[in-house]
């Protein structure tokens, strides 16, 4: 039996953007795994085609846009061969996803609870007052306190920061097997995205996750994840166990980065 | 000596849901060639009392005394505050145009605030879009030091930035103070930004100031819980030099 099991094998990923200037390599042969069960981080400042390597892997890009080269290997099968139908199947359900932007992503004349709700319908084949109860059970896993009055609201009646802990529910409520969170706090105020970042500290290590962490802030990934891939310029700079990393920084990029971070600590 | 005196500043708005009190009898005093901190969250107050203080917002009641009439601005959002259809050097000219400046003389400073800003010449013909946000960043200072202002009130000037960007605009701005002994007025939600660039700060929310007070003191003794929560919400940014994490 094999010690370490991946949930995701990331090799030689390329996408490319085809503009009327010519190619533009946004994801430049890249590769990294994550073990079943932990958390793993893309750090990278904007543009450095981290936000694009997370949507690549349920293959949500668009042209310009093109994957041009690589395998994406979940749990060993490979989801850029894969046809729409059986993809369908994967995203939202095996493969969740969380955004930056919790106002965007949600459908604003849905209330809450029907989007959540119609996701549970789509994977789980339960009774429509099963997947009720199954939401219900989400949203106060998130620590909504008025999981009723939020399971009316449409999407401009709750706070930011609400709004993100239903979209944590909404992704946790399939259990998948994996959960790629893009940038989920940076567009909250920072009493909020600690809370928000400590509820999902907590439900990562309750429930023993396999999570894709991205995030612009090295001080949020360095606390969350096990181990981080530094990128710039659509590559993978430097790729290790973060404890590691921030210590030793091998790579002039990680440290002169790391030194912008350090100097704005105290 | 004070530059900037505010006096019982109130404002309120009227929206549909209700009155909102965006500034609640703000009472603050800002010295000569300090940076002040004014730190909050989203929708305390922070940018409407800088609009007050600018003169471009009246307030309900309450005064403002000025020290001085040289003042400018410099916003978060570098894609707003430059005009698209201008290029560079029309956009660095446009203060000193409605100053009456002479032509000469307009190219000289011009030029010089460009060096100041370690941007080339070549900008100076080039259109906001064609920079990054850092690029566009420092034109917006340049633009904002072009008129000699002695006061300048900064909105979240490094906001939109990646932080090793953040830290050569903040740079730039530290230089610039140093150099002219300019007074600012420094609008940020981040606590880290405030602590590298400031030596005074007031905390604010619902539209009141909480406390003020030079920035190591607040930062070592908060006596407002809200101040607390502002500064230990900080736990996942910081990354000290001991890496002491909970790996």
């Amino acid at each position: 039996m094999k010690l370490h099991v991946n949930i995701l094998e990331v090799k030689n990923l390329k996408i490319y953007f085809h503009t009327s200037d010519g190619i533009v390599k946004a994801v430049e042969d890249i590769s990294f795994e994550i073990e079943k069960g932990k958390v793993f981080g893309i750090v990278g400042e904007s543009g450095s085609g981290k936000t694009l390597t997370a949507v690549s892997i349920l293959k949500l890009i668009s042209w310009p846009g093109k994957i041009m080269g690589g395998k994406i290997l979940f749990n060993e099968t490979d989801l850029l061969t894969m046809d729409e139908k059986a993809l369908n199947n994967i995203r939202g359900s095996k493969i969740s996803l969380v955004f930056q932007e919790p106002a965007s992503s949600f459908n604003p004349v849905f209330t809450i609870g029907e989007q959540i709700v119609e996701t549970v319908l789509t994977h789980q084949g339960v009774s429509r007052s099963k997947a009720k109860e199954i939401t219900f059970e989400y949203l106060k896993r998130c620590r909504i306190e008025e999981v009723k009055k939020t399971f009316y609201d449409y999407p401009h009646q709750l706070s930011g920061g609400t709004k993100q802990r239903a979209m944590i529910a909404m992704a946790l409520v399939n259990s998948p097997e994996l959960i790629i969170l893009d940038e989920p706090t940076t567009a909250l105020d920072a009493t909020i995205q600690v809370q928000i970042l400590d509820l999902l500290d907590e439900i990562i290590h309750k429930e023993n996750l396999s999570i894709l962490f991205i995030s612009h802030n090295f001080g949020i990934i360095a606390r969350m994840c096990g181990r981080v891939a530094v990128m710039h310029k659509g590559k993978i700079v430097e790729c290790r166990d973060t404890k590691s990393l921030l210590i030793n920084p091998k790579e002039q990029y990680t440290i002169s980065l790391l030194e912008s971070v350090k100097a704005l600590s105290w | 000596m004070v530059i900037v005196k505010c006096d019982r500043l109130k404002k309120r708005f009227f929206g549909r849901a209700g009155i909102v009190k965006a500034v609640d009898d703000v009472s603050l005093e800002i010295e000569r060639a300090e940076a002040f901190g004014l730190v909050g969250e989203s929708g305390c107050g922070k940018t409407t009392l800088g609009k007050i203080i600018l003169g471009v917002l009246k307030p309900d009641s309450g005064n403002v005394i000025l020290g001085t009439k040289k003042m400018q601005v410099i916003f978060q959002s570098s894609y707003n505050s430059l005009d698209p259809k201008m290029n560079i050097s029309d956009i660095l000219s446009e203060g000193l145009i409605i100053k009456g400046t002479g032509q000469g003389e307009i190219k000289r400073k011009v030029e010089a605030a460009l060096d100041l800003v370690k941007l080339p010449k070549e900008a100076l013909k080039k259109y906001p879009h064609q920079f990054s946000g850092g690029e566009r960043q420092r034109i917006a200072v340049g633009r904002a030091v072009l008129t000699d202002p002695e006061f300048i009130v900064c909105d979240e000037p490094v906001s939109s930035l990646d932080v090793t960007i953040q830290l050569q605009i903040l740079n730039l701005l530290k230089e610039i103070q140093k150099r002219f002994g300019i007074t600012y007025l420094f609008i940020s939600h981040d606590l880290r930004v405030i602590k590298f660039m400031c030596n005074r700060l007031a905390v604010m929310r619902y539209g009141k100031v909480l406390e003020t007070g030079p920035v190591d003191y607040i930062y070592s003794n908060p006596s407002h819980p809200y101040t607390r929560s502002l500064l230990s919400s900080h736990f996942y940014d910081i990354i000290k030099n001991d890496a002491s994490l909970k790996l």
